[in-house]
């Protein structure tokens, strides 16, 4: 079983615009039920590589693929399509319709009509807005429609979850909680995480991929990577250091 | 609870409204029942709109293209055939054909929504132009006569299903015209509660999103703006069926712009205000032109003006906002919960309107 195909696998990347090359030659693996951060300074490079893993954009050379297939070129949903769930950076909901209905679009394209409620329901449990299942999403604090958001993605049972920043702009509370709906995911899926934030990295973390001028710089545990000093130089700083 | 309550209010609206239009002619003279039949052709007009603009989140400024479309394909045939059975029919096969070419390029080709509004106005320029420039005898498909300018008089009207000779009679006209309203009514309600609906919502919420999920916006889009132009096409059938004449002057701008005032001033993101924008406007500019006092385009420009001001929402939503205030609600599930929609989709439309 050792010769598997990773879930992911994206070989020689490059991504240039111009003159600038954003991504360059990058090799990445994922296995199944990993759970990987991507992290690095701004301008790193992390945000082109993840757009490419969507499908937002298309490499100048190199090729990725999931499970085998690859992924380059096709159109958002139907990478979706293909069992890759994404959580964007800026909360992507559906503002107008209530929390119910946000999961429910996300749950009726696997479930059977039967199957649907309580599977919304199971979802709303998870992300813990039971209790809000019937306001509208733009009613919503931006913590939990980030939580809607990442509620959707998790409702279409994809294999693999991107996850773009998922604790931006939430209190220390609610970037625990995010967390450990992180890691209970984690139990039986794969997460790619891009994420600035160290504190919430720590929290949720075992493999991290660092990315330093569209290169990847270091690859290892989180305790490795912090104790690194290349790592402290480029992007973590005195901040970890003190 | 308050969703069954909705329910049979429903119920009981829907029944209110098959004895009104079947009451109608009995109680109102010859003229207003003309009236208003002119007026049922036009609320499915309105409907066509409502739904790409309000749940499609579409602002397509062709609708009178399709409109025109099915006039002219329903005059065609029905001059052809002496029969409006296979007529009506085309009226909408056309309309939802040329939508769905039209359509393909738009929302295939990615192009953005200023854009959609230039094109499917230009090409209810370039409809215009074409058939006013088919005067003379060499113009005819068949026996028909596009006539150029002056349009094709004395189209035949409705008659009944596959008896060519037995025409209806003004009141059947009405109820036909009356029902066929309702029927498209109840038609894109159930639509908007069942799944495919709830999509087309989810669309126009969010188009990213809806992506990300694995949904296509594009073919969506594209369902919706076909069904869209198959209903405007149905009106155009029901308002030759009306005058018995059809012009190039269908296609005109003023009629899509007018549409667009219907429905601000009704309740955009609604079905039932843009029907009462549509009477509502019809039946002053109807009564301003008779009176020759004023000319009915000022008076609606100000018209337009004061209700993007005063009531952006629209008519009827700013009616249910005052209901719900009045009525005390039980919780706050059923001030959010919207109208219709089954329990596992309790939905709003009130957002995303705007």
């Amino acid at each position: 079983m050792a010769d598997l195909v990773p879930l992911l696998k994206a070989e020689h990347l490059t991504m240039r615009f111009g003159g600038v090359v954003a991504n360059d030659d990058i090799t990445f693996t994922l296995e199944e039920m990993e759970l990987r951060c991507l992290i690095g300074p701004n301008g790193a490079g992390k945000s082109t590589f993840f757009k490419t893993l969507t499908g937002q954009l298309v490499p100048t050379s190199g090729a990725i693929a999931f499970r085998g297939h690859p992924i380059a070129g096709k159109l958002p949903h139907e990478i979706a399509r293909m069992g890759i769930g994404i959580k964007t950076q800026v909360p992507n909901v559906f503002n107008g319709l209530s929390v119910r209905e946000n999961i429910w679009l996300a749950v009726r394209r696997k479930a059977t009509p039967r199957a649907q409620g309580p599977a919304v329901d199971a979802v709303l449990e998870m992300i813990r807005l039971t209790d809000h299942a019937d306001r509208i999403a733009a009613t919503l604090s931006h913590g939990q429609r980030q939580w809607v958001e990442i509620g959707m993605v998790l409702a279409a049972e994809p294999e693999l979850i991107l996850l773009d920043e998922p604790a931006a702009g939430m209190t220390d509370e609610e970037t625990g909680h995010t967390a450990a709906i992180i890691r209970e995911i984690n139990q039986t899926r794969a997460i790619i995480v891009v994420e600035h934030d160290m504190e919430f990295i720590r929290q949720i973390a075992k493999k991290v991929t660092v990315f330093h001028q569209g290169r990847v710089l270091v690859e290892d545990t989180v305790d490795k990577v912090m104790a690194d000093q290349r790592v402290r130089d480029v992007y973590l700083g005195k901040k970890v250091a003190a | 609870m308050p969703i069954r309550f909705r329910l049979a209010a429903q119920a009981v609206a829907v029944v209110l409204a098959i004895v009104a239009i079947a009451l109608i002619p009995s109680t109102i003279e010859l003229f207003a029942m003309m009236q208003l039949t002119l007026f049922a052709a036009m609320a499915v007009l309105a409907l066509s709109l409502a739904f790409i603009w309000g749940f499609g989140g579409i602002l397509s400024f062709g609708q009178t293209a399709f409109f025109g479309l099915g006039g002219y394909a329903y005059a065609i045939a029905a001059v052809n055939f002496q029969d409006s059975t296979p007529s009506i029919l085309l009226a909408i096969v056309v309309p939802s054909v040329f939508a769905a070419i039209l359509g393909y390029f738009i929302f295939f080709g990615r192009i953005s929504d200023v854009y959609l509004g230039v094109i499917t106005l230009t090409v209810t320029l370039i409809l215009f132009n074409c058939v006013n420039s088919t005067s003379g005898d060499e113009y005819r498909i068949g026996k028909a006569l596009l006539g150029g300018f002056n349009g094709m008089p004395a189209v035949p009207t409705f008659n009944v299903p596959f008896y060519p000779d037995q025409v209806l009679s003004p009141e059947q006209s009405w109820w036909v015209t009356g029902g066929a309203l309702l029927g498209v009514f109840l038609l894109l309600r159930l639509l908007l509660s069942l799944p495919a609906g709830r999509i087309v919502v989810a669309v126009r919420e969010n188009e990213v999103r809806a992506s990300l999920l694995g949904y296509d916006p594009r073919k969506v889009k594209l369902l919706t703006f076909i069904l869209s132009g198959a209903i405007a096409g149905l009106a155009g059938a029901l308002y030759v069926n009306w005058g018995a004449f059809v012009g190039p002057t269908i296609f005109s701008l003023s009629l899509s712009a007018e549409i667009i005032i219907w429905i601000t001033v009704g309740g955009l993101g609604t079905l039932l205000g843009p029907v009462v924008g549509c009477v509502l406007i019809e039946y002053i500019v109807a009564y301003i032109g008779s009176q020759q006092a004023m000319n009915s385009n000022l008076v609606l420009g100000a018209v337009l003006i004061v209700f993007v001001l005063l009531l952006p929402k629209g008519l009827v939503p700013t009616a249910r906002d005052l209901l719900m205030r009045l009525v005390p609600a039980p919780g706050p599930k059923a001030q959010l919960a919207e109208e219709r929609v089954p329990p596992s989709a309790a939905a709003s439309h009130m957002a995303g309107a705007e």
